[in-house]
C-alpha cells in the first residue's frame, strides 16, 4: 500500500475549509465522515431518547412506581421505545455511521459515488425522526400499536398511527438511498488493485446490507402507505370486515422486518471482522467463507419472514417451511463465529478495549443467536410465543449484537475519527456495569418467558415479581455502564490525548492515513497490492 | 438506454484509472470527477426499488385474486378497456419521445429534443386527464373506497376497487413525479445544461419515465383485461 505524504498539504476533515464555518459548514457538508458524524450524533441522542423510556417501562414493573404512568402510556412507551430503538438507531446503526465514514477510506476512495444523495439521506433520516416524535404529542395522542403497527388495531385506533407511519416511510427513503449510494461506491471507486477479494470484511458486509436495505426497504414502504390509505380513505386491503387480510399485513410487514434483522447485524459482523484480525496480529481465518457468509445471511435472511407469524394461522406445510429455513440461516452465522474464534487461536493477541467489547460481543450474540434458533423450532415457539422470552432473545441479538459491536467498533476508530484516544480504564470501567447489567436484565427475561410472562403487559402475576426486580435493577446498571461509555468518550472529544496515527497496529488502509484523515482521505490514490489482513511476521521473544 | 453511446469517463488529474483486473474504473472524484456509468447503475438501483414497491401491491393483488375469482373478473368488467388501452398507446408513445429526445440531444440538434420532450409532456398530462375521466365516472357511479354503494357488493369486489384505486393511483402519482422530472429536463436543455457531451440526466430521466411505463403495461391486464 503507498504510503503516504510526510508533509500532509490537506488539513483536517474537523477542519473547516470552505465559505461556512461552525454549524453551517458541518449541516451542508457532502464530506462522508462529517455525514457520518452527523449520523454518530443523533443517532446515540436518539439512542438515550429510547434508553429512558425503556428504564421508565422497567421501573413500572416495581411495586413502588406501578402508579407512575397509566396502561395507555405504557402501550404508547413500548412502541415508542420500538419505534425509536429500531427505526433511528439499529437499522440505520453501523452502516449510517461507520458505513459512511470508512467505507470509502476501506475501498481507497475519496467520497461516495454521490455525496450530496448522501447528505440528502441525514436529512430524510432527521426528517423521519422529527415526525416519529411529533406523533407523539399531536393528532389523538402517541401511538398504542407496539412498532409493528399490526393490523387491524392498527387501522381502528384512534392514536397517532398515521404520522408515525408516515415517519418510518420516510426513514426508509434514507435507508434505501444509502443503500443505493455504497452499491454503487463499492462497485465504482474501489482503488486500483483492489479486487473483491481484497476488500476489508466490513466492506463486505456494508455491501451485502446495502443490497438488503433496496430490495427489502420498498415492501415495508409500500406496506406502511397502505396503512395511511386504508386509515384516510379505508381501501379495504386489510380490513376484515371489507374482504381484506390482516395476515396479508403481517406478511408484508415481515418481508421486509425480518431481513431488518439482517440490515441491523450484518454490518456489526463487519466490524467485529475487522477488530479481530487487528488485535490477534493475524490474517483473518477463511476470509472467503466470512465474505460469503454475508451474501448467503443476505440471501436466505430474506425467505424466513414468516417464522415471526407461527401462531397467526398459516398452514402446516408452510410452517414447516419457514421453521427449516430459519435453521438454515443459523448456518452462515455460526461459520462467522468459528472464522473469529479460529483466528484468536494461536494469535499475538493484544487485549485492548475494541478487543475487549468485540469478544462480548460473541458471547452476546451466541445467546440470542441460539435462542433465536431455539424458537425457529415450532414445538417451542408455540410455547413461547409473545413472551419475554421473545423480548429477551432480540435484545441480545439488537443490543447484545448490533449494540455492543457499535461500541467494540466505536473505540476501534475512535482515535481515526476524532484523533483522540480514550482513557482505557475507564472504558473498562464502563464495561462492568455495562455487562453484569445486560444479563441481569435481559436473561432475567428470558427465565420470565419461559415461565409464561407475556410481552407488552402493564402488570404481572406474584410468581414473576422476583426476576422483574431482577430486571429492573439490571436496567439501572445497564443504563450507568451506558452513562459512562459514553462520558468517556466524549471527555475525549474535548480533552483526550492525542492519538496516533495507528494506535492498534491495523494494516488495512484507514491506518495509513492521519488521525483524524484529511479532507479527501488520500494524498494520493493508494494501490492495493495485497490482502486486506497481511500482518508482517512476529519476531519471536 | 440502447441509444447511448459509449460511456465517456473523464480521468480527473487527482489519480489514475485503474484498468484490467480490478474491474473498478473511475477512481477520482472531487472537481473533476465524473462517472456516467455510476450514475447510470444508482438510477437502475433505483428504479429496482420502484419495482419491489410495486411489487408488494402485485403480491396483494395476486393473493386477492386467487381468493375471489369471480369477484375480481366481475369488478374488470366495470372498468373501461377502451380508455385503458387508449392510455397505453398514449404512454407508450410518450416513452417513445422520450427515447427521441435523447437521440436528438446526442445529435446536438437542440430544437428537435426540446420539441420531443414537449410532446412526452403533452402526452403525459394526456394520459392523466383520461385517467381523471375514469376516476369521475367511477366516483359518479358510487364506486370508490368506504362508499356506501361499495359497500353493498359483495367482498371481493370491495377489495377490487380498493385495489384498483391504490395501483392506479400510485402510479398517477409515479407519471406526475415524471412530468416534473421531464420538466426540468426540459429546461435544462433549454438552458444548455444537457447537450451532446453531457446528458446522463436526461437519460436517466427517460429510464424513470420508461419505468411508469412498464409497470402501467401490467396494470392494464391485471384490471382492465380481467374481465
Amino acid at each position: 500500500m503507498s504510503s503516504t505524504h510526510a508533509s500532509t498539504a490537506q488539513p483536517s476533515y474537523l477542519v473547516d475549509t470552505g465559505a461556512r464555518q461552525g454549524l453551517m459548514a458541518w449541516l451542508t457538508s457532502t464530506d462522508h465522515k462529517r455525514v457520518g458524524l452527523l449520523y454518530l450524533y443523533s443517532m446515540v441522542s436518539f439512542f438515550f431518547v429510547g434508553a429512558i423510556i425503556g428504564l421508565v417501562m422497567r421501573l413500572v414493573q416495581l411495586t413502588t412506581f406501578e402508579k407512575l404512568i397509566t396502561a395507555q402510556t405504557y402501550n404508547a412507551l413500548f412502541t415508542l421505545h420500538g419505534v425509536i430503538m429500531i427505526f433511528l438507531f439499529v437499522i440505520p446503526g453501523l452502516p449510517a455511521v461507520f458505513g459512511n465514514f470508512f467505507l470509502p477510506i476501506l475501498i481507497g476512495a475519496k467520497d461516495v459515488a454521490f455525496p450530496r444523495l448522501n447528505l440528502a439521506s441525514w436529512y430524510f433520516y432527521m426528517a423521519g425522526a422529527i415526525l416519529a416524535v411529533l406523533a407523539l404529542f399531536t393528532g389523538g395522542g402517541a401511538p398504542d400499536t407496539g412498532w409493528t403497527f399490526y393490523a387491524p388495531f392498527s387501522l381502528k385506533t384512534g392514536t397517532n398511527v398515521s404520522l408515525a407511519v408516515f415517519a418510518a416511510f420516510i426513514l426508509g427513503f434514507s435507508s434505501m438511498l444509502t443503500g443505493i449510494n455504497f452499491i454503487t461506491t463499492i462497485h465504482r471507486m474501489r482503488a486500483p488493485g483492489m479486487s473483491w477479494f481484497r476488500m476489508p470484511l466490513m466492506v463486505w458486509a456494508i455491501y451485502s446490507t446495502a443490497w438488503i436495505q433496496l430490495l427489502a426497504t420498498p415492501i415495508v414502504a409500500i406496506t406502511l402507505v397502505l396503512v395511511i390509505l386504508e386509515r384516510f380513505f379505508g381501501i379495504g386491503i386489510f380490513d376484515p370486515a371489507k374482504g381484506g387480510d390482516p395476515l396479508l399485513y403481517q406478511h408484508l410487514f415481515w418481508i421486509y422486518s425480518h431481513p431488518a434483522v439482517y440490515i441491523m447485524i450484518l454490518p456489526a459482523m463487519g466490524a467485529i471482522s475487522e477488530i479481530i484480525p487487528t488485535f490477534a496480529k493475524r490474517t483473518i481465518f477463511g476470509y472467503k467463507a466470512i465474505a460469503f457468509s454475508s451474501m448467503s445471511i443476505a440471501g436466505v435472511g430474506s425467505l424466513v419472514w414468516a417464522h415471526h407469524m407461527f401462531t397467526s394461522g398459516m398452514s402446516n406445510l408452510a410452517q414447516l417451511v419457514f421453521s427449516l429455513l430459519t435453521m438454515i440461516v443459523a448456518v452462515p452465522s455460526a461459520i462467522k463465529v468459528f472464522n473469529w474464534v479460529s483466528t484468536l487461536y494461536k494469535g499475538s493477541i493484544d487485549f485492548q478495549p475494541p478487543l475487549f467489547f468485540a469478544l462480548s460481543f460473541i458471547f452476546l450474540f451466541c445467546i440470542g443467536g441460539l435462542t433465536g434458533v431455539m424458537q425457529g423450532a415450532l414445538a417451542i415457539n408455540v410455547h413461547i410465543h409473545d413472551t419475554y422470552f421473545i423480548v429477551g432473545h432480540f435484545h441480545y441479538v439488537m443490543f447484545g449484537g448490533t449494540g455492543f459491536a457499535f461500541f467494540a467498533a466505536l473505540l476501534y476508530w475512535f482515535p481515526k475519527m476524532f484523533g483522540k484516544m480514550y482513557s482505557k480504564k475507564a472504558i473498562y470501567a464502563s464495561w462492568y456495569p455495562m455487562f453484569i447489567g445486560f444479563n441481569m436484565l435481559y436473561f432475567g427475561m428470558l427465565i420470565l418467558g419461559m415461565m409464561g410472562m407475556p410481552r407488552r403487559y402493564y402488570v404481572h402475576l406474584p410468581q414473576y415479581h422476583t426476576l422483574h426486580v431482577v430486571a429492573t435493577v439490571g436496567s439501572w446498571l445497564l443504563v450507568l455502564g451506558l452513562l459512562m461509555f459514553f462520558g468517556a468518550l466524549l471527555y475525549a472529544i474535548f480533552k483526550g490525548e492525542k492519538a496516533e496515527d495507528n494506535p492498534w497496529g491495523g494494516v488495512t488502509l484507514e491506518w495509513t492515513i492521519p488521525s483524524p484523515p484529511p479532507l479527501e482521505n488520500f494524498e494520493e490514490i493508494p494501490i492495493v497490492t495485497r490482502g486486506p489482513y497481511h500482518f508482517e511476521p512476529q519476531a519471536k521473544s | 438506454m440502447s441509444a447511448a453511446p459509449e460511456t465517456k469517463v473523464i480521468p480527473s488529474s487527482l489519480g489514475p484509472d485503474s484498468e484490467g483486473s480490478t474491474g473498478a474504473s473511475s477512481v477520482t472524484q472531487g472537481s473533476g470527477h465524473r462517472d456516467d456509468f455510476g450514475s447510470r447503475l444508482g438510477m437502475w438501483l433505483f428504479l429496482v426499488t420502484e419495482m419491489v414497491l410495486f411489487g408488494g401491491l402485485f403480491i396483494a393483488y395476486s393473493y386477492m385474486r386467487y381468493r375471489y375469482p369471480a369477484e375480481f373478473h366481475h369488478g374488470g368488467g366495470e372498468l373501461n378497456a377502451t380508455l385503458g388501452i387508449i392510455n397505453t398507446l398514449v404512454l407508450l408513445t410518450s416513452s417513445l419521445t422520450v427515447v427521441l429526445a435523447i437521440v436528438a440531444v446526442q445529435r446536438a440538434e437542440k430544437k428537435r429534443a426540446m420539441a420531443f420532450l414537449g410532446g412526452t409532456l403533452v402526452l403525459g398530462v394526456t394520459f392523466l386527464v383520461i385517467k381523471g375521466f375514469e376516476w369521475a365516472a367511477k366516483f359518479h357511479h358510487g364506486l370508490y373506497p368506504n362508499s356506501a354503494h361499495l359497500a353493498t357488493l359483495p367482498p371481493g369486489e370491495q377489495v377490487f376497487f380498493g385495489l384498483y384505486f391504490t395501483m392506479t393511483g400510485l402510479h398517477g402519482v409515479h407519471v406526475i413525479v415524471g412530468l416534473a422530472v421531464l420538466g426540468v429536463m426540459l429546461w435544462w436543455v433549454a438552458t444548455d445544461r444537457i447537450r451532446q457531451d453531457r446528458y446522463i440526466h436526461l437519460e436517466n430521466g427517460g429510464l424513470y419515465w420508461h419505468l411508469v411505463d412498464v409497470i402501467w403495461i401490467f396494470l392494464l391486464p391485471l384490471f382492465y383485461l380481467a374481465a
